[in-house]
């Protein structure tokens, strides 16, 4: 299908960006790689009157390691996360994930923080960023503000981010302990029915797909800190989920893969 | 809006509406057929492309988006000496049943051998998931991509 009429802007910094979200306020929306805008786009899901293509604000690209922090740009495309030999070491985890991420081509384009700003929690990288305990960083009219990945997402599609303000970077700890995504899904290239993610060897649990954000999973977490077993942890990975029923699994089915996934995670990561 | 981009080495400027998709661009204004439309959701690949050299779905880029970029399609693949050697491939290993899905397996094979030079069949066959064949016709193309990275 063809989207239905827009506009478009093309800008080459943050400023020029905001500028243009002012003017057409939330009828605007702003075009990263558009890798998940254009296909709502085509189905009529969404139709902006207008797309600010921040694409040019070369800024916006790269990836730098400080000290404990690994700071992303947020135009920075999986493809350059899935390769950055600076960034499996500092963090492996993160730079897997982008791996697994759609299909090469999709990878090409996709971007890190219009993966973050879409907010699907059938996504791969919200959860990854959740489970790291990272930090987005947004500008806006009022100047610029750190957002708590855990403050971020706030419903089906729907992050803290206001009409007025956009995704410039990502911050993640430097984290090196143990690790493990756990994508389950039944056709090549598809979200995943549901998955799980550990990071730093269980200080952070995620769930993809089990509700209608990204969610850590504070059960698991709580029970590990605790001294509890790989096995006995991922028996609370459910707690508190409220995940969809669809025609790839019902509700049930999926707190159960919740279970599976995490305790195939947590052994993966090298837990006992 | 104006957008200027090199297809296939020559240099094309038209005016597109900023809805276009580079699909529609690239099939009905400048009567590139080769890259096929398939699914319509993003998931079959038939319509797959190199924007500067790397793979891409032009049913998922507007034709703003190329605007100042290097594409190539299917027809741009082979000169004056014959074939690409990957069409050569896709030809010897008869890696095609009904041939819809080829274009675009063939665009994203080349990019595939490009960005990841080491695959093993397990490999290939991860690399074109975004790539789907209705024939079913999957083991002749991996073994044409495998031939080509030899």
């Amino acid at each position: 299908m063809i989207p239905a009429p827009v506009g478009y802007i093309r800008v080459d910094s943050t400023e020029a960006a905001l500028a243009a979200l002012g003017e057409h306020g939330d009828e605007a929306k702003i075009l990263a790689g558009g890798q998940s805008l254009i296909p709502l786009m085509r189905f009529r899901l969404a139709a902006p009157s207008m797309l600010v293509d921040i694409a040019g604000i070369t800024e916006l690209s790269g990836i730098s390691v400080v000290g404990d922090t690994v700071s992303i740009g947020a135009m920075t495309t999986h493809s350059a996360l899935e390769h950055s030999g600076e960034l499996a070491e500092a963090c492996p985890l993160l730079a897997h994930v982008a791996s697994v991420v759609g299909d090469p081509a999709i990878r090409h384009r996709g971007t890190l923080g219009g993966s973050l700003a879409h907010a699907d929690p059938a996504s791969d990288l919200p959860a990854a960023v959740l489970a790291l305990g990272g930090t987005l960083v947004a500008s806006g009219s009022n100047g610029s503000r750190e957002i708590a990945a855990t403050e971020f997402f706030t419903g089906f599609l729907e992050s803290a981010l206001g009409a007025d303000e956009m995704l410039t970077g990502i911050k993640v700890p430097v984290s090196t302990g143990g690790w493990s995504y756990q994508k389950f899904n039944r056709r090549a290239q598809d979200w995943a029915i549901v998955g799980a993610m550990v990071a730093e060897g269980g200080a952070g649990v995620a769930l993809v797909n089990m509700g209608a954000t990204p969610l850590r999973a504070s059960a698991v977490e709580s029970a590990l800190a605790g001294g509890a077993s790989s096995v006995e942890a991922a028996a609370s990975a459910a707690e508190g989920t409220e995940p969809s029923s669809d025609n790839n699994g019902d509700a049930a089915y999926r707190k159960h893969l919740a279970q599976v996934l995490t305790g195939r995670a947590l052994r993966d990561a090298g837990m006992e | 809006m104006e957008i200027s981009l090199t297809v296939n080495g020559d240099t094309q400027s038209a005016d597109v509406e900023p809805r276009t998709l580079l699909v529609h661009f690239l099939r009905d204004q400048l009567g590139l057929t080769g890259t096929n439309i398939g699914c319509d959701t993003s998931s079959c690949g038939a319509c797959t492309i190199l924007v500067d050299g790397q793979s891409a779905k032009s049913c998922n880029l507007l034709a703003v988006q190329a605007d100042g970029a290097e594409i190539t399609t299917i027809e741009g693949l082979a000169g004056a000496d014959g074939l690409h050697p990957m069409q050569q491939a896709f030809h010897e290993s008869h890696a095609l049943q009904c041939g819809y899905c080829t274009p675009g397996m063939v665009m994203a094979s080349i990019s595939l051998v490009e960005e990841y030079p080491n695959l093993d069949a397990d490999g290939v066959r991860e690399g074109l998931e975004g790539n789907l064949c209705r024939c079913t016709g999957y083991q002749n193309i991996v073994k044409a991509v495998l031939s080509v990275k030899k």
